[in-house]
């Protein structure tokens, strides 16, 4: 994932002048992730470029070259630190446009790797979505693998919409199904191949991971393996939807699956109370409420701060998963 | 104990050197127009320094202009200034007396500032972006913004261009380069220096400037700005407008450092405060940064010395934090009658000219509040329709606005 994400952001400098990449340790180190390696080099410093430790200030300017014609990618480099930046984001970016009467508009990406499972402790770890989706005026996206990592970034990039872009840091390398001892790369993985040229992947759209009748499991980042890899251990015929993206999140691949299934599991790392899932399971009772068979089970971090040596307590384990869609199932 | 010894036992915190019912005294000025020499253009920050702690000025006590920074503008360009600060006087005069009787939520006037975004946005070119706050809205008149327009936005009717969904004072006006103001206090000053990086990387020959209070300064965004210019040597103009008041904080609050312009210094950013009531040092100066930023060596801090004569916002009553009459006492005087007394020195201007132009002025004001609330007015309607609570939040609707949007038209309330 961290080459499809590269990829995405060398297929957009390419494509459009516009797009200028920052960041701290992005230009000559290529990101502490590697995520930019070989990008300035490749287009030079005035258009791959490191900045000040200063997220605030990342922020901030990305605004200003956003309203003044520019497609700024940024990149926080733990979601974890992107709260200088957030009156930045919440009272100036998302709201720029309509604040203006649509003179003004910024069309910025901030890509933050977040989430857990790699001992990151409190502030390597969190995974901050629904801070931002619950910002009018602010597109929320979580990618879960290489190739929908490098059609949502691009869709993120050319939206004029500012876009706040989650890569599961625990994924970059490989996809994790839950067992710290255990830890694949992505070769031979069905979503491991992602050509070289661009492709968009829409805004919006959710991806059905594997279809199935009984259950419908929600999930994104990190937890789209994890579930798959409980369902896979349940013996219950599950469909696993991988959300993509947060804000707008697609009501009809939802609903149409829960009305199909009768039943819904929700996952997600970041705290239980007030996560996306809370609005989700809202969403789902008031569009399916005579579709359901069953309550709808929420999977998610503890409402606690992330710990350093205990994640794998703190993080959906498949077995807390399974007992989830176990619950489902009864009548 | 004495307070001294208080002093030493807990957390000091200080207070204005006046409050209601003292008798304020402000130190005589010390500074005249020939202390201080224009640097070279390509000068290092450290050259600036005697220019940060003391004051550009070009016109003394006595309406007389001279030294190093004198512009030497013509005469009808200084009258220019002169009519554009005159009207934005009456301007906030009318649009105040408005707000007493409901037609306006809300309104804040330039009392006593009106000379900074006027002088400077004159010394600029017609590229250059404007980043202002609420307390700059005369570089509109500066760009051609017609009254009427603006009036539309302050009282909230169909034709407020950004459709009733800011508060009074919120101008936008692209068509001026003059960018969206926002509320929270700070944010255009960081973001002012990306604009200035965007015009950089298109190689254009374009400038912004931005202000910033001396309240704000202490907000995070004001060093980001100050960093971000010095390490990318940004294209842009990093005004502090010092007026002694943010609502009742004073500005020995907003740093342990009275002096504000310095600060640019450690950024190696060159620093210059300036009379903020003196049109031609304001002119000089802002002058001298942009040239400076168009030749590539970045941006300059600007410390502007005045005071904020009047209240801070229509809802705001400074009896109760300051003495009534302090700004009586401000050394720097008002800046209209400055400029005024410099005209009629040493041009043909004449107080019965001055007296025509505001007569002038005031039926152009309200001729064209006429013709604004024609289109509704905020205690009487017709408002923007409620419609423009969903547009534009994105640049298209999504499914989950489109959703609420039908809930909101069955319970519309107009």
């Amino acid at each position: 994932m961290v080459q499809s994400v590269n990829s995405a952001l060398s297929n957009m400098l390419e494509k459009d002048e516009d797009v200028i990449l920052f960041g701290e340790d992005i230009g000559y180190f290529g990101g502490v992730f590697r995520t930019s390696d070989g990008l300035q080099s490749k287009f030079g410093k005035h258009r791959v470029f490191d900045s000040p430790l200063s997220e605030g200030g990342i922020a901030a300017t990305a605004f200003g070259m956003g309203i003044n014609g520019l497609r700024p990618v940024v990149e926080i480099q733990f979601a974890d630190y992107i709260f200088p930046a957030y009156d930045q984001i919440v009272n100036e970016i998302a709201k720029v446009r309509h604040r203006s009467g649509g003179e003004f508009w910024c069309p910025v990406t901030f890509r933050t790797p977040a989430g857990g499972g790699i001992r990151g402790g409190h502030h390597h770890s969190q995974s901050p979505e629904s801070q931002f989706t619950h910002t009018p005026g602010l597109k929320v996206v979580y990618c879960s693998t290489p190739y929908n990592s490098k059609g949502l970034l691009i869709s993120a990039i050319e939206s004029n919409d500012p876009v706040i872009f989650f890569e599961p840091k625990r994924c970059y390398r490989g996809p994790f199904y839950g067992d710290p001892h255990n830890v694949p790369t992505w070769k031979g993985h069905s979503e491991a191949e992602v050509p070289d040229s661009h492709y968009n992947i829409p805004l919006g759209q959710a991806r059905i991971a594997k279809e199935g009748t009984d259950c419908t499991v929600i999930a994104w980042g990190t937890m789209v393996h994890v579930a798959e890899k409980a369902i896979k251990d349940s013996g219950i015929n599950c469909e696993l939807i991988d959300l993509q993206t947060l804000i707008p999140w697609d009501k009809e691949t939802i609903v149409n699956s829960v009305k199909k299934t009768g039943r819904c599991v929700i996952v997600h790392e970041a705290p239980k109370t007030s996560g996306f899932g809370s609005e989700l399971s809202a969403s789902i009772q008031e569009r399916c409420f005579y579709n359901l068979e069953s309550p709808i089970e929420r999977v998610a971090g503890w409402d606690t701060p992330f710990p350093h040596t205990t994640e794998w307590d703190y993080m959906p384990s498949p077995a807390r998963i399974i007992d989830a869609i176990k619950k489902t199932q009864e009548e | 104990m004495s307070s001294e010894e208080e002093g030493n036992i807990t957390i000091h915190v200080p207070d204005a050197p006046f409050r209601p019912g003292d008798n304020p005294v402000f130190d005589k000025w010390k500074w005249s127009p020939d202390d201080l020499k224009k640097p070279p253009i390509d000068c290092e920050s450290e050259e600036t320094s005697a220019h940060s702690r003391g004051l550009v000025r070009v016109i003394d006590d006595e309406g007389m202009a001279y030294g190093d920074w004198d512009p030497n503008l013509e005469y009808k360009e200084i009258l220019q200034g002169l009519k554009h600060m005159v009207r934005l006087r009456i301007f906030d005069d009318r649009m105040m007396k408005m707000q007493r009787t409901g037609k306006l939520s809300f309104y804040m006037q330039s009392l006593g500032e009106e000379c900074i975004a006027i002088a400077q946005t004159m010394a600029l070119e017609e590229q250059d972006w404007i980043f202002p706050t609420y307390r700059q809205p005369g570089a509109q008149f500066v760009r051609g913004r017609s009254m009427v327009s603006m009036i539309c936005h302050c009282i909230g009717n169909v034709e407020d261009n950004v459709k009733g969904r800011q508060m009074p004072v919120h101008y936008t006006y692209k068509k001026g380069r003059f960018i969206s103001i926002s509320s929270p206090v700070g944010t255009q000053f960081s973001q002012a220096v990306g604009v200035a990086l965007a015009s950089k990387y298109k190689q254009l020959n374009e400038v912004t400037i931005t202000w910033i209070g001396d309240g704000a300064s202490a907000e995070g965004d004001y060093h980001y700005g100050l960093n971000f210019a010095s390490v990318y040597k940004a294209p842009v103009i990093l005004n502090v407008v010092n007026n002694h008041w943010a609502i009742s904080t004073h500005y020995n609050m907003a740093s342990g450092s009275t002096n504000f312009a310095s600060r640019g210094l450690a950024y190696e950013i060159p620093c210059f405060r300036v009379d903020g009531n003196d049109f031609l040092a304001l002119y000089s100066v802002t002058k001298w940064a942009r040239e400076r930023a168009k030749i590539g060596l970045g941006a300059t801090h600007i410390e502007i010395l005045t005071y904020r004569t009047g209240a801070h916002s229509s809802s705001d009553d400074p009896s109760r934090y300051r003495p009534s009459n302090e700004h009586e006492f401000w050394p720097g005087g008002d800046p209209i009658e400055r400029l005024k007394i410099h005209l009629i020195k040493n041009y043909d201007w004449t107080d019965e000219k001055h007296l025509q132009l505001e007569n002038e002025i005031d039926s152009e004001v309200i001729l064209a509040y006429k013709e604004a609330v024609k289109h509704g007015d905020l205690a009487n309607g017709p408002y923007p329709s409620s419609d423009t609570i969903f547009t534009e939040v994105y640049e298209n609707v999504p499914w989950h606005l489109q959703e609420q949007w039908d809930e909101m038209n069955k319970w519309k309330v107009d």
